[in-house]
């Protein structure tokens, strides 16, 4: 039936990957976590973009952010109104060119998109996992990255690429399998969280765990989720994506009728967008997963093993790096990639740096921007001479499940 | 064929050394120097399509404005120092030389000569500010707030107690001849130095 939704799929822009399918991974060797808990087995939802060359050395890794996912690029089917999360950056002609690059995109362990995760069946409760499911790192993600990296005969990755939580993940690469890393692009990012990046995500758990629908985790025995509590959570969260200027050129004071009513509903247009990203991420995400998100995020830290010197932390990297931060964004502000950027100088890797004006702020790293655009193809293109990568032609999802 | 200026810092920069490159523009120097004599280091520019150009040739550049000093470098980090047409257009020249100073034991600097007897026919004869290939701006778009001459540099240095290891200067797209030599103040268009701490 012909709508609007189908016209804007067939409308959509050039560049698209076009119609992806999921694809999921099965693991049965045990994953040991950085908790001292042990993952009997599990299993990673991925899609991937692009086609594999012969020598499978065109394979790029994309690691996402806090509320993201696999779906990073394409529509499921011609009603989606939306693209993937990352559509701006993945595509034909893009900075990840899919006619060259062969792309990954998984839902990270822990996730509620697909791979094992607190939604997902425990086999030795015969319940939900829960709050029960355990507490995942970016470690253990990047452990069990490389595991799908197995699973699909990749060796070493042309790329690894991520913003924000994503850009951690491509940190932990570098130092982990410094080996199987080619290129590293780390956006948006921070080597370790602030005081009060903390404090912003002890707010949002602190508004998921006091939700009297919370059931200390065990909301769907009860047949409930607690709305409120992430919608507060995504509130809090949603703030600290944009920047004061770009709230302010969006909404500004705008009211939503013409008077003050002097009350409590929703007057400010801004409150009334901030309440609609509230209510629709409460019904798509689950509230475990969001709290053991903002814990992988709190915890990351590589100098800590280094009596605080990252430097030293990343002194088994071997490849180059680019980094990229966007002037507007307090969340992870330009001074944070800047200490990566100088613990990288410091240690003598291979690394550029690019602070890209976006009024956007942290959310810029998600859109695309002429410079933002074209310094990521720059360094995607000098990767690919070096790789010798020649255009694969390939369109769409195309890898046939490798032994 | 590089730039006059460039082609004589090549040959000041050791091979394998590793240096700081202030203002490196497109990457050029930078990518001859590690392709042919193993050189390693980065390039500082503040220049968006510069950054591009050097990221798009593999040379590692940081995006940074000089006029914020080299606090996030260490002491002693690098072999040399290099800055190129810059040190007219920052806010302390004086300052940034102790900076480059601080970070490495040498540092090559380069800056148009504004005692270029061109420009001082501008100035002298014609009472207009100097325009000139290596000073291409009017009065009032210029980023060049710090005009010097050749003479001034030296004062510089000399004020410092900095070791002048080499000077040189350019003229148009070459190295000048005997008269440039003789009288570097008066007939050299770019001043080239090599100073050390003593």
């Amino acid at each position: 039936m012909p709508d609007s939704d189908t016209l804007a799929f067939a409308d959509r822009p050039t560049g698209s990957v076009g119609l992806v399918t999921p694809h999921v991974a099965r693991f049965d060797t045990p994953l040991a976590l950085a908790c001292g808990k042990v993952l009997p087995a599990y299993e990673l939802i991925y899609e991937t973009y692009g086609t594999l060359n012969a020598e499978r050395s065109n394979a790029v890794l994309i690691c996402h952010a806090l509320s993201g996912h696999h779906h990073a690029a394409g529509y499921h089917s011609e009603e989606d109104r939306k693209p993937g999360w990352w559509d701006a950056h993945i595509g034909p002609g893009k900075a990840i060119d899919t006619n060259r690059f062969f792309v990954v995109s998984l839902n990270n362990l822990g996730g509620c998109h697909g791979s094992t995760g607190p939604v997902s069946h425990n086999p030795d409760t015969g319940r939900q996992w829960g709050p029960e499911f355990p507490m995942v790192t970016v470690s253990d993600w990047v452990a069990s990255q490389a595991r799908l990296a197995d699973h699909l005969g990749i060796e070493r990755w042309a790329a690894a690429v991520g913003g924000s939580l994503g850009g951690m993940q491509v940190m932990q690469w570098t130092m982990t399998y410094p080996e199987r890393v080619a290129n590293a692009v780390v956006i948006a990012a921070t080597p370790r969280l602030s005081a009060q990046n903390i404090a912003f995500n002890e707010v949002a758990r602190q508004a998921i765990r006091s939700d009297q629908e919370f059931f200390d985790g065990w909301y769907a025995e009860h047949d409930t989720v607690p709305k409120r509590g992430l919608k507060l959570a995504r509130m809090v969260g949603h703030i600290t994506y944009l920047s004061e200027d770009a709230m302010g050129s969006k909404f500004g004071r705008d009211l939503r009728s013409d008077d003050l009513n002097f009350g409590f509903d929703v007057e400010f247009q801004v409150e009334s967008y901030l309440r609609y990203q509230g209510d629709t991420f409460s019904t798509a995400f689950d509230a475990n997963t969001y709290l053991l998100m903002t814990k992988a995020l709190d915890y990351f830290d590589p100098s800590a093993t280094q009596g605080g010197d990252l430097s030293k932390a990343l002194a088994p990297a071997q490849c180059p790096f680019l980094i990229v931060s966007f002037t507007t964004d307090w969340r992870f502000p330009p001074s944070r990639s800047r200490e990566l950027v100088d613990a990288l100088t410091r240690a003598g890797k291979a690394v550029s740096y690019a602070n890209i004006d976006s009024p956007h702020g942290h959310d810029a790293f998600l859109l695309s921007e002429p410079r933002y655009d074209a310094i990521f193809s720059a360094f995607m293109n000098r990767a690919a001479r070096e790789l010798n990568l020649a255009e694969t032609g390939g369109d769409g999802a195309s890898l046939e499940e490798t032994p | 064929m590089m730039r006059a200026d460039l082609e004589l810092i090549y040959d000041w920069v050791p091979e394998g050394a590793h240096v700081l490159d202030l203002a490196c523009g497109d990457g050029e120097l930078l990518e001859t120097l590690a392709n042919n004599k193993g050189v390693t280091g980065y390039g500082l520019e503040i220049d968006h399509d510069g950054i591009n150009a050097c990221v798009a040739r593999g040379v590692n550049v940081i995006e940074h404005n000089l006029d914020d000093g080299l606090s996030s470098f260490c002491d002693n980090s690098y072999d040399q120092v290099i800055m190129t047409q810059a040190l007219q257009a920052l806010r302390r020249p004086d300052k940034m030389l102790d900076e480059m100073l601080r970070v490495a034991e040498e540092g090559i600097i380069t800056f148009p000569n504004f005692a270029y007897w061109r420009h001082r026919v501008h100035l002298g004869l014609r009472g207009y500010m100097p325009v000139s290939k290596s000073l291409p701006h009017a009065w009032y778009d210029t980023p060049n707030i710090h005009l010097s001459t050749f003479n001034d540099f030296e004062h510089l240095c000399r004020e410092k107690g900095l070791v002048i290891v080499d000077r040189a200067v350019g003229v148009g797209d070459h190295q000048g001849h005997w008269k440039s030599r003789l009288w570097p103040n008066l007939f050299g268009e770019i001043a080239i130095f090599r100073v050390r701490r003593r």
